[in-house]
């Protein structure tokens, strides 16, 4: 982008906004503003809802929009990857129908793609849908899902073909989540926290128009979805929101649909083991004295920091446009052997204390909190094992164990055992 | 902070690496690892004369290449991981930046242009018979003696001591303890009274000595009784490049292991598709990869000056030890039966783990180091 170019970009939109953002404004009449004026996703197509501006240039929107504290749109939840996988895979009905509410933030999406039988071999889903007088019925359960409760819809990975291996008899579609043939249900979690959802499906309907791609290619379109997850996993949600002290109508309306979404990811902190909690616990009970205990503290330092340090390789290597070396797959197999070893740390810290809980436990309960939330580091989004096969595949080069699905029709595939 | 090589460093370390691929091959390890020296000057000499390797970090005006410590660890990695058979840590190393550290302008001049150039090997020696790392385990008297000084006492764990031109030694004032009275001397490696014994160490490729001092005449380096900062600021130096020497080994075992593994057919396919062994390289990769990320950082911190060097020196040191150690201990059970054998090589960075391991102090020394120097 010239600097005339961006000159000119920065011009128009302060303009805009100058002319149109009002704090008191309604959240939604204001953001249905933005995407009839393409202002709110400047990166956007022009005929949807967007400017067809670069990267770049769409950073000199954003950075507008917040030199002019003004509101942009939805963007909490799964609804990027939803509008992502749209525009990658989805028809023209589809855009026109689900984009707009997307981001006026009418509509919360959620992700129907792990099953209780399929968890590291997401492509073994076994949820149903059959194809009866032109609709598809639905029917199985699916696990995992966050903002099911709230949900409009859903994209949904089910199983469409019996008789072909299991990569291919999948397919992917939207489901209305408000009807009859669809139950949520909270999953509590060890640590009193009940962030996820199951979703029960019995004879749900599809409208035939809402398989998303070909039909048995749900699995290269959930790829999609994922791999937009995990691109927008490393901008990271922090950046979401407005700092909390503005005052206007649609300030409010923005907070609440945050905490709204936060909500489930309070505990997240505590997930990470708070490492910047033990220097303090230590020294707050005398246990920086113990010299085991000061050498458990260094470990956990150690691993810390140096985890901070590969990260910040993977990130320079990458500005100074080289290769990308095995310092960028690591990150989440540390970050479990970090939380792990904070946990350690924290129980040796507070010894007896470790065995209490809520408002007894020290920290009022934040303590407690790590050290039964911890274990979902090494699970959540890829197993440390997942990710040790992945790192011996695709860094080390190593053959992948041999497997007894791939080339057989599903329906002779072993499923879980059950007594 | 810096975070990445630039492509000058880069293609230095190319360059290294090709050198010590074809100059310091397994063979030639295990040949220069049974003599008594330990290393050829012929070698030696053609190091610094293609590549002025010893002169890297010693600046211009002491007939240095004026780099700073992150090109001396690409050197120390390089060396490392060809487990070169030379006496590099000790020369350049520790005894060169002892004398940078603590000598006066004339010693320096003096000093440093012979190390530089590579002909003169000298060496630090510090640590006595009882093994502390520090000064407090300074036993060593020199007294007073005509204009300069006599030493009486051993030096024991001294690298290439056997063989060193010219010996920097930590000794004190009679009566002093701790960091008091603590003075740095040079010695010629000939000096009358001096005995000097090769001492029988498991990793043959990094030889020790143990130095015997009767009435030895000795110069003093730098200040006197004021030798404790110049010295603690030397070992985390040579503790942050020891870090650097180890993970360049580290991953030279990281690399059999998973080579060999994809070679090895057993049960009628490769070993490397049982995931007991992928695991288990993957976890070597990310101790690997922890373990360079600390010493390219205590490498930076040493270049830079960093007020927080000492800590990050303890840090590297005990986090490079761990993995080098663990690394070797993984390589020898991913290759089963011949990892024990002699002839297979993954023994030799086995025993170089494990002496570094414990050199300049081990890794729960470090930690407790770390925890005072973090003021935890």
């Amino acid at each position: 982008m010239s600097e005339a170019d961006e000159v000119s970009i920065r011009a128009e939109a302060r303009a805009w906004l100058e002319a149109n953002w009002n704090p008191d404004v309604d959240l939604v009449e204001w953001r249905k503003k933005l995407a009839d004026t393409g202002w709110g996703v400047p990166t956007w197509p022009k005929e949807w809802y967007g400017r067809g501006l670069s990267a770049v240039q769409g950073a000199v929107v954003e950075a507008e929009f917040r030199r002019i504290g003004a509101v942009g749109v939805a963007k909490t939840g799964i609804r990027m990857l939803a509008a992502a996988t749209l525009f990658d895979h989805g028809s023209q009905l589809h855009k026109r129908k689900f984009l707009h509410r997307i981001l006026t933030g009418e509509d919360i999406w959620c992700q129907l793609f792990s099953e209780p039988g399929s968890g590291s071999d997401m492509a073994a889903a076994s949820t149903r849908a059959d194809l009866k007088d032109g609709k598809w019925i639905v029917n199985g359960q699916k696990l995992w899902t966050t903002s099911a409760q709230h949900a409009q819809y859903g994209l949904l990975l089910a199983r469409t073909d019996w008789n072909v291996p299991k990569h291919r008899g999948l397919s992917y579609f939207i489901i209305d989540m408000k009807q009859p043939g669809i139950t949520v249900q909270a999953l509590a979690q060890m640590n009193h926290h009940a962030s996820f959802n199951q979703v029960f499906f019995t004879d749900a309907v599809i409208e035939p128009e809402f398989l998303v791609g070909k039909l048995g290619e749900g699995w290269k379109v959930a790829t999609t979805t994922l791999m937009h997850e995990r691109r927008s996993a490393a901008d990271g949600i922090s950046s979401w929101g407005q700092e909390s002290g503005r005052v206007g109508r649609a300030y409010d309306q923005e907070r609440a649909e945050i905490a709204t979404v936060m909500e489930p990811y309070k505990w997240y902190p505590q997930r990470a083991g708070r490492v910047d909690l033990v220097v303090e616990r230590a020294q707050a009970t005398g246990k920086n004295t113990d010299p085991v205990v000061r050498q458990e503290i260094a470990k956990l330092l150690t691993l810390h920091r140096t985890g901070q340090w590969i990260s910040s390789r993977a990130r320079a290597a990458q500005q100074m446009g080289r290769t990308p070396g095995p310092e960028g797959s690591l990150g989440k197999l540390v970050a479990s052997h970090v939380a792990r070893a904070a946990a350690n740390v924290h129980t040796l810290i507070s010894g007896a204390d470790a065995m209490l809980t809520g408002e007894d436990s020290p920290l009022n309960g934040v303590i407690a909190e790590i050290l039964v939330s911890t274990p979902a580091t090494s699970i959540a989004g890829g197993t440390d094992e997942i990710q040790r096969n992945i790192i011996a595949e695709r860094v080390l080069g190593m053959p992948k164990e041999p497997g007894l699905d791939a080339d057989r029709p599903f329906k002779d595939v072993p499923r879980n055992i059950v007594s | 902070m810096k975070f990445c090589f630039t492509d000058e460093q880069e293609q230095f370390r190319t360059v290294l690496r090709r050198f010590f691929v074809e100059k310091s091959p397994a063979t030639e390890v295990r040949r220069l690892m049974a003599t008594d020296t330990g290393w050829e000057r012929a070698t030696w000499k053609q190091l610094n004369k293609e590549l002025g390797l010893s002169a890297v970090h010693i600046p211009e005006t002491y007939g240095g290449q004026g780099f700073g410590f992150v090109e001396l660890g690409i050197v120390l990695e390089e060396m490392g991981r060809a487990l070169l058979c030379a006496p590099y840590f000790s020369s350049v190393v520790l005894a060169a930046t002892a004398i940078l550290n603590a000598g006066t302008e004339q010693q320096k001049q003096a000093r440093l242009p012979g190390i530089a150039a590579g002909d003169t090997i000298a060496t630090l020696a510090f640590t006595e018979d009882n093994g502390a790392w520090d000064s407090a385990g300074i036993e060593m008297v020199a007294t007073p003696a005509g204009g300069g000084y006599r030493l009486d006492g051993v030096k024991s764990f001294v690298l290439d001591g056997h063989t060193a031109d010219l010996i920097v030694v930590l000794a004190r004032q009679p009566g002093s303890s701790g960091d008091d009275g603590l003075s740095l001397f040079t010695v010629a490696g000939d000096a009358p009274g001096l005995a000097r014994q090769l001492l029988k160490t498991a990793d043959m490729t990094r030889k020790q000595g143990r130095l015997k001092f009767q009435s030895v005449q000795a110069e003093l380096l730098g200040e006197a009784g004021g030798a404790a900062a110049p010295f603690a600021r030397t070992l985390d130096q040579a503790a942050a490049c020891l870090a650097n020497e180890m993970v360049g080994g580290a991953e030279k075992l990281r690399e059999s292991a998973v080579d060999y593994a994809k070679m090895r057919v057993q049960f009628g396919r490769s070993i490397a598709s049982f995931q007991a062994i992928k695991h288990k390289c993957a976890d070597m990769l990310v101790d690997v990869e922890l373990a360079k990320s600390a010493a390219y950082y205590a490498a930076e911190a040493a270049a830079a000056n960093d007020p927080d060097l000492p800590a990050i020196a303890s840090l590297a040191k005990a986090c490079t030890a761990d993995a080098y150690m663990q690394t070797a201990i993984h390589t020898i059970q991913i290759h089963g039966g011949i990892g024990f054998t002699w002839d297979n090589d993954s023994h030799l960075w086995f025993k170089r783990a494990k002496s570094s391991e414990v050199l300049l102090g081990g890794p729960h020394y470090h930690r407790e180091l770390l925890m005072r120097r973090w003021n935890v």
